[in-house]
Formats: C-alpha cells, structure tokens, sequence
C-alpha cells in the first residue's frame, strides 16, 4: 500500500523533491512522497556503487516506475558509504514507507556545512503548493 | 500539448474515480486510477474494464464493400462469415502498415472496422480515396463509445453466454443495446462492447456494479506488452512491413491487396530484421527507442507486473531472431543483458 502524503518536521529537503536526514557527518537520502507518487509504484532503483561520491544537486542514479523514469538528484555532497538493498529489491518499498524503509543511500558528508543551503519542512511544503 | 484535447463521453467518471489523465493521440485519457500494477494484474486474476472510446469506427457498407476491403486489407475477408470478426492490416504500396485493425462483418453487405485513435484519420481517407461505386465508407467514430471488459471473470461477470474469440452478437446490459465482441488486446477472455456515445456512461456504470476494476492505458500496455500484440507507433507502423513484424498470419499472401508484391518478396527472400520478444537478464527496464548492440533497436520495452522484470519487443538482424539468443541492450550508456523468448512472453500457467 502506498503511503499517505507526509513530509516529516525533521528533514531537510531539496527543491528536486528529495529529502535528507543529517546526523553529524553522515546523512540518509531519499525521495520525497510528492516524487514517489509522481511516478506511481517504482519497480525499479539504478544505485550508485558504494564507494563513489555524489555531488549535491547532480543525478546520482534512477528510480523508474512501469511508465517513467526519473534522475536521483543528490541533495548534499558525499561518499556513499550504503545503498539500501530492501529497495533495489524492492523498489515499491519507496512507494510504502519514503522516509523509514524506503530510504535509498547513506553518505558521509564531504561539508556538513551544505545542509544549510537545503530547505526545512514549511519551505518544501511552500514549494509543492506553488506547483 | 494541443490546445484542445478530445474528450471520451467517460472523462467525467475518470476524474470523479482520481484517474490520472494524460494526453494520447489527441485524446485526454486515463493512464491509471489506483496504479498500473493492481489494474494489471486485476486483469489478469479477475476482470477489468478500460475505456477504449478514443478508437475509431468505420463502417463500409455496400455491395462492393467486399472488393474494397478485400483489395485494402492484408487478411482474407472471404474467411469471415457474418457475425465473425479477423484481425487485419491496412497496408501501403510498400507493404507497410498503415493501421492494424479488427474488421467485423456486421451483414453480408455490411462491415465495421475498429481502428487506433492515432490512424483513425489515415484509415479512413485512405479507404475513402479508393472507394468504389457501391462501397460507402463513414467515419461513425463519433457516435460510438467502446469499452474493453478483460479478465477471466470478465464474462461471468457481464452474464454473458460463452461464445468463441472473434466472434461477436448484440446484447443488453442494463438496458443498454450492445454489441459484445470476443475481443481484445489483453491476452485474457473477455470483450469489447460497442454502444451509443450517449449510452457509454450508463454502461460503464453497469460494468463497474459487476465489480470490474477500471484500468487505464498505462496497464493496457503493460498487458499488450507481456503477450506480444504489436502497438501501431512502437512496434509496426507504415515503414515495418508484416513479415518482418511476425504477422504474416494475417496476410492473405494468395490474394490482392496493397503492398502483397513487396509481403511477397520479402517472405521468399527472408526479412532482414525480425521483431522479436526478449525478457531481461539482468535489473533493468528497456524502453522504446534504446539501441539493441549488433543492430536494431527495442520499439516497446516495461516492468512486466506478472513476471517482475524488465520485457520488451525489438527489431534485430535474422540471425540474432532465435529464441535464447543473447541481446546486450544500451539503457542510456549501461549495457544490460537480454534473452530472445518465444512469444508471447507472459502465458497463463493452466
């Protein structure tokens, strides 16, 4: 079942409709609800390689549902230190739960100090209305 | 995005039940209400219905009715006993494909021809160019509405009486006058019912009481796709001849019609291409337009919902046609594996 729309008070957000949750110098990475619904059930996640760096506000991989495809935008700068596997898997996993088990790359920061630029809730939530 | 997009008599249903409508041969139409995978596979396990209203219906009527269409249309038509429906080509001087149609022989003098949106046009000045004295071909697509009713449980649901695949009879449901045709582009029984423009809404709401799930476009094609029925635009269309497209088995190669020389020589020759089905080997989902390594290119490619895994159909050089051989498929720079298989891709385990 896919989830109702939510955007939780303590992400951050990134205007491509991506979500981070910092802590210290790692941070977990996904996709907002907006995007999951936007493309309707993902069956399928193109990852990055553990290992490799993603730069913020540059596709770092692919989520597709049966009609679309779309670019993973990277909202903050980083090594990815994990790829949640439940979601190459399963990709519908996004679709059920985007902010707990639909998560998609763990990374350690390359500047903790980018974050800042990301947006907070009422900001994202600002943005989807202006759409 | 044209400025006005055609409307079916359902739109209003379609929003009112939260489908999501997209453009599509100058039609806004729906292309899922609650997802393209449950309405897939509703499909599949139990009954689904789609409106199919932005297809076009040609009636051609007359004593030479017959001539006409049998010298336009690649399939024999001499096969077809009134009541009883084939599925055809219309063809150009190349033997390319113009449209793919069901023709529907609704008297002795008398046929119908359902034709895709997108060629609804192109169908019908091409036949009206050729008329002859005693053939009248009319363009009745605005008076119609058609809905495909599909899934094992699609007739037993619908009360209908068992009847074979390609034929048809007149019904009503509801009160409404239809005309119930064993077809579809599903691979699953069910069936086409033809009725009123005015009446479509009173049908559709007497198919949905029966507790068909409404599907949209989008598990239409995932459906067409997983049993190998060629899209007119993807997979054949007026530069891809039959044989190469594997539909020699609706060209009549024996009788006269447009384009049969070229059908001819390209049987006796072997085509140069094959269109083929192939499943993927490894995670990933190939799309129209990707190129197939070694030549060709996959022209309709999706997430089969029943297989969950990438399919796809593509034009590839003869020698590489056979089933089991192996494909390498460029997914935007990524070579991804493939395998020929036999079609249809996706069979009921009985």
């Amino acid at each position: 079942m896919a989830a109702a729309e939510s955007y939780p008070d303590d992400l951050k957000y990134h205007a491509e409709h991506d979500w981070a949750r910092v802590d210290g110098d790692e941070a977990v990475v996904g996709i907002t609800w907006f995007a999951a619904d936007a493309l309707g059930e993902l069956v399928h996640f193109e990852a990055p390689e553990v290992g490799s760096t993603v730069t913020k506000d540059q596709s770092y991989g692919e989520v597709e549902s049966v009609k679309a495809v779309s670019d993973v935008i990277a909202p903050l700068s980083g090594e990815v230190l994990e790829v949640n596997r439940r979601v190459v898997d399963a990709p519908e996993t996004v679709n059920e739960d985007p902010y707990g088990d639909g998560w998609l790359l763990r990374i350690r920061l390359a500047d903790s100090g980018e974050a800042d630029a990301l947006l907070d809730v009422g900001a994202y939530r600002e943005l989807l209305a202006s759409q | 995005m044209p400025a006005t997009l055609l409307h079916t008599p359902l739109h209003d249903r379609h929003v009112e039940l939260g489908a999501r409508m997209v453009p599509f041969a100058g039609w806004e139409m729906p292309v899922q209400y609650e997802g393209v995978i449950p309405e897939h596979r509703a499909v599949r396990t139990d009954a689904g219905v789609f409106d199919v209203s932005h297809m076009g219906e040609l009636e051609v009527e007359g004593p030479r009715a017959h001539d006409l269409l049998q010298g336009t249309l690649s399939n024999d038509l001499d096969r077809l006993s009134v009541g009883e429906a084939q599925y055809t080509l219309l063809t150009n001087e190349e033997g390319g494909i113009i449209d793919d149609l069901i023709a529907y022989r609704v008297g002795e003098h008398s046929y119908l021809l359902v034709v895709n949106a997108s060629n609804r046009a192109n169908a019908y000045a091409w036949l009206k160019e050729r008329e002859l004295p005693g053939s009248d071909v009319r363009d009745v697509s605005d008076d119609c509405a058609l809905l495909a009713v599909q899934g094992p449980k699609a007739i037993e649901r619908l009360g209908l009486p068992p009847a074979r695949p390609f034929t048809f009879a007149e019904a009503s449901l509801d009160g409404v006058e239809v005309m119930v045709n064993r077809t579809g582009y599903t691979g699953e029984d069910g069936c086409e019912l033809l009725c009123m423009s005015e009446d479509a809404v009173r049908l559709w709401d007497a198919v949905l009481e029966r507790s068909a799930v409404p599907c949209g476009l989008g598990a239409r094609d995932t459906l067409r796709l997983e049993v190998c029925y060629p899209l007119h635009g993807n997979d054949i269309g007026p530069e891809t001849d039959a044989i190469s497209a594997g539909l020699g088995w609706a060209c009549a190669l024996d009788k006269e019609f447009e384009g049969v020389d070229v059908l001819r020589r390209v049987k006796a020759e072997g085509p140069e291409h094959r269109l083929v089905a192939f499943v993927m080997e490894e995670r990933a989902i190939p799309r129209q337009g990707m190129p197939i390594d070694g030549g060709g290119e996959v022209t309709s490619g999706s997430h089969s919902p029943m297989l969950e895994l990438g399919i796809g159909m593509g034009y590839v050089p003869t020698a590489r046609a056979k089933a089991e051989t192996e494909l390498t498929i460029d997914v935007r720079g990524r070579p991804r594996r493939a395998r020929v298989v036999k079609k249809p891709i996706y069979k009921r385990e009985d």
